[in-house]
């Protein structure tokens, strides 16, 4: 027979026998990317000590997790960069001028109680990067809540202190804001390319769109979330967000400020911790502008993206739960899905 | 846009083109015919000839061990050399009939009935029935109990399925660009034993060659319709077929005939044209023998019970980074352990795959819940849970998540980035629950 017939060594396995290419570290990766230039406009207004708190909690977070995998016996997870996206989303949640321990506590926190004790990667209920930010706002509340103004200067940086835009709206009114800007629409300028106090990446919405532009592109996200999070909170801005009555409020302001596109496009789409099946994540996305609006307009904390997100974890399986899709000749979708 | 498709689905790199342009070629004959007594759902033939017996290529040799069953018959002439089990592509052991090949092609005689359409339903049906016909895509259900409906499920469409929606086949597009008139006589015979007015015949958009000869040879039949389909998988599975050209949806556990249809793919209608004209049985068949593995992709016109191992070796054999057979297409197919084995009436095609394709080491991770499985999946399911609850034993719970409608399309283990092995789950969950 001829000679190049294999006949002793097949390789016997079940169908199909074709995959397609991505994989979750692909996908981990390119979000990483996604990330980089909020990260960049992170530095670029406040400065090298921004590139040090967030490798600070990139390192923190790969740490940690080779380090509870070396403890519990398990393979490493590091090379599919879920760590690293975790530890570079912690760092863009927090002032650059925060105390170097406080990102490095916090992600330990975020890496091995919210997502290993959980059972790791796709067990966890929480937001992990999220539930850092969420641990060292309860901690340490006046180290996080210490903004300095941006500075686009590299070098040499002479920081003030100051409040975030949603800082001024809640303690002093529109009207101060609007001071601090000069007009509307060079408040809304400025917000727009990041000039403003904040985390050190959720200013710039132009670098953050960028990313989320790229994520679209590739289907790592659908509209679902981030569209009906926006709108829903733009809507009640708009109803709701008014000293002068119903139907005055600016939802542009609000959709600019705070950690509102970082939130809607980053860490509410998070695969993990939000449903799965589209008509969820539009409740999932309502719900979370809503509860985001209603902390900013009517609660203690300037801004509320971050315990809506951590909220609507918590519901997220059950309303994967809830929702059915419609299977394939099944007179209607049915009603007694899950338990 | 608007071509006519079903929801969901995916898009695997069809790999046609190594073998789309290679037309039909009969291939050897083989020197010993393994032909298995089952090769069709139901019940196995019974032999009806004896070891040393002459038999000549036509004959046959098995007869039908019930209404579900379809007969078997001689490929070659020659003697028969054992009557034992041999296994089978998919692993199973099966009774065959060998045949040592005289090599003096002997032939019984064929009645040739050019005017076979004047026969009436029930003639056609029964050579049909004698022919051994069977579903030719893979399914391999036998085709006259299709044409036997209840009286309670009056068909009014007949559908013939040239989707070819599994990568690298080409068998049926090259049965429709070479013989596009006897897959139309196929379903005009079809279509006259179901008594049905409308014949379908729907086509990839990746074949605009088969589309074009198909049309033209069905010009005058203003009942039958050539549907261009967009290229998806699973396309070509009979739901999604009849979702794409009919809108309508066979019922959950349910079968075509459930909502008036009867579907065929392309080579079983070309078989059913060769025993009604030809007279001929379901003695050869057309298979892709391609993959980057293989020397020199081939569609080849071969004798069931021909070997793997003979086909390969008449494409060139395989190259020296092939590491896997697979008998079907590589979305359901399954892998060989071995080439000996025989071709029967549902291989469609052989593909090797070559080392850089496969990875043998890959492990699987947990779910991240990316959705993935639930966008491609075509039945509407949600492939996470059915893996999440059969991996941990809770087969129950898998079963409230539909697991009995779950067709093992493989669309969710194709796309699922933590690499889970969905379906094999899926065959865990159903081996172990009753539906
Ligand atoms: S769950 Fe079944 S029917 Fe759905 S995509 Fe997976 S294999 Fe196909
Ligand atoms: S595609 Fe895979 S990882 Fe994504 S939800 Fe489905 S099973 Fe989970």
């Amino acid at each position: 027979m001829d000679a190049t017939l294999k006949k002793d060594n097949l390789l016997v396995s079940v169908s199909p026998h074709v995959k397609s290419e991505e994989s979750v570290s692909r996908i981990m990766w390119t979000v990483c990317l996604s990330l980089m230039p909020a990260l960049i406009s992170g530095v670029y207004y406040f400065g090298p000590r921004a590139a040090l708190v967030t490798a600070l909690c990139i390192l923190t977070a790969l740490f940690s997790e080779l380090l509870f995998k070396r403890f519990v016996n398990a393979d490493s997870t590091i090379n599919d960069g879920s760590a690293f996206l975790t530890g570079l989303l912690v760092g863009l949640n927090f002032p650059a001028t925060v105390a170097f321990y406080i990102p490095i506590v916090s992600t330990f926190f975020a890496i091995v109680i919210t997502k290993q004790l959980f059972g790791g990667l796709g067990y966890n209920v929480f937001n992990p990067a999220l539930m850092a930010r969420a641990f060292a706002l309860i901690t340490w509340p006046r180290a996080m809540t210490t903004w300095i103004e941006p500075t686009a200067k590299f070098i040499g940086v002479d920081a003030h202190t100051t409040a975030t835009p949603l800082g001024i709206l809640k303690e002093d009114g529109l009207d101060k804001l609007m001071a601090v800007f000069g007009n509307a629409s060079s408040m809304y300028t400025e917000l727009f390319f990041g000039h403003r106090a904040g985390s050190l990446g959720e200013t710039s919405i132009l670098a953050l769109l960028i990313g989320a532009a790229i994520l679209l592109y590739k289907r790592y996200i659908t509209w679902h979330i981030p569209l009906s999070f926006l709108g829903t909170a733009a809507l009640l801005a708009w109803v709701f967000g008014g000293k002068t009555g119903l139907f005055t409020g600016d939802p542009i302001l609000h959709l600019l400020s705070g950690g509102m596109v970082l939130g809607a496009f980053f860490m509410a789409t998070d695969y993990v911790t939000a449903p799965s099946l589209k008509a969820g994540q539009i409740l999932f996305g309502v719900c979370c502008g809503a509860i985001t609006m209603m902390i900013r307009l009517k609660g203690g904390f300037p801004e509320g993206v971050m315990f809506a997100i951590l909220i609507m974890n918590c519901f997220a399986p059950i309303i994967d739960r809830n929702f059915k899709t419609k299977v394939f000749g099944a007179k209607k979708a049915n009603k007694d899905k899950g338990k | 846009m608007g071509l006519s498709t079903f929801s969901r689905g995916i898009h695997p790199p069809d790999m046609k083109e190594l073998s789309s342009g290679s037309p039909l070629k009969p291939a050897k004959q083989p020197s010993t015919a393994i032909i298995p007594l089952s090769q069709h759902i139901g019940a196995p033939c019974t032999s009806t000839v004896d070891i040393g017996q002459v038999v000549l290529a036509g004959q046959q040799i098995g007869s039908a061990g019930g209404f579900v069953s379809a007969p078997v018959h001689a490929s070659i002439s020659g003697k028969v050399s054992a009557i034992s089990v041999f296994p089978m592509a998919n692993g199973r052991m099966v009774p065959c009939i060998v045949i040592e090949n005289n090599n003096q092609n002997q032939f019984v005689d064929f009645e040739v009935n050019k005017d076979f359409m004047s026969l009436s339903p029930e003639e056609l049906k029964k050579k049909i029935t004698a022919a051994g016909i069977v579903g030719m895509g893979g399914a391999t259900f036998p085709t006259h109990v299709k044409l036997s409906p209840p009286k309670e499920k009056p068909i009014d469409a007949v559908l013939i399925n040239g989707a070819e929606c599994e990568p690298y086949l080409t068998a049926d597009h090259r049965q429709m660009i070479e013989r596009p008139a006897d897959v139309i006589s196929g379903l005009k015979i079809l279509m006259k034993v179901l008594g049905v007015k409308n014949g379908y015949v729907g086509i990839e958009n990746n074949k605009p060659d088969a589309i074009e000869k198909m049309t033209e040879a069905a010009k005058s039949e203003s009942a039958i319709k050539i549907i261009t389909l967009e290229v998806k998988y699973p396309q070509g599975a009979e739901k999604m077929l009849i979702k794409a050209i009919l809108n309508r949806e066979v019922p959950a556990g349910g079968l075509p005939m459930d909502i008036g249809v009867v579907v065929q793919n392309v080579g079983t209608a070309a078989a059913i044209y060769e025993a009604c004209a030809l007279g001929k049985p379901l003695i050869e068949r057309v298979v892709s023998v391609t993959g980057n593995g293989i020397k020199n992709p081939s569609n080849l016109i071969v004798k069931i019970g021909t070997t793997f191992s003979q086909l390969i070796e008449e494409c060139g054999g395989l190259n020296n980074n092939a590491v896997k057979v697979i008998s079907g297409g590589p979305m359901m197919g399954f892998a060989v352990f071995s080439l000996d084995v025989p071709v029967t009436k549902g291989t469609s095609g052989i593909v090797a795959m070559s080392e850089n394709q496969v990875d043998a080491t890959e492990k699987h991770g947990p779910c991240i819940r990316c959705g993935r499985c639930i966008e491609a999946c075509p039945m509407g399911l949600i492939p996470s849970m059915l893996s999440i609850y059969s991996e941990r034993s809770m087969f129950e719970g898998a079963k409230e998540y539909h697991l009995f409608d779950c067709f093992e399309c493989g669309s969710c283990t194709f796309v699922c980035p933590a690499k889970r092995p969905i379906v094999q789950f899926v065959r865990l969950a159903k081996s172990l629950v009753k539906p």
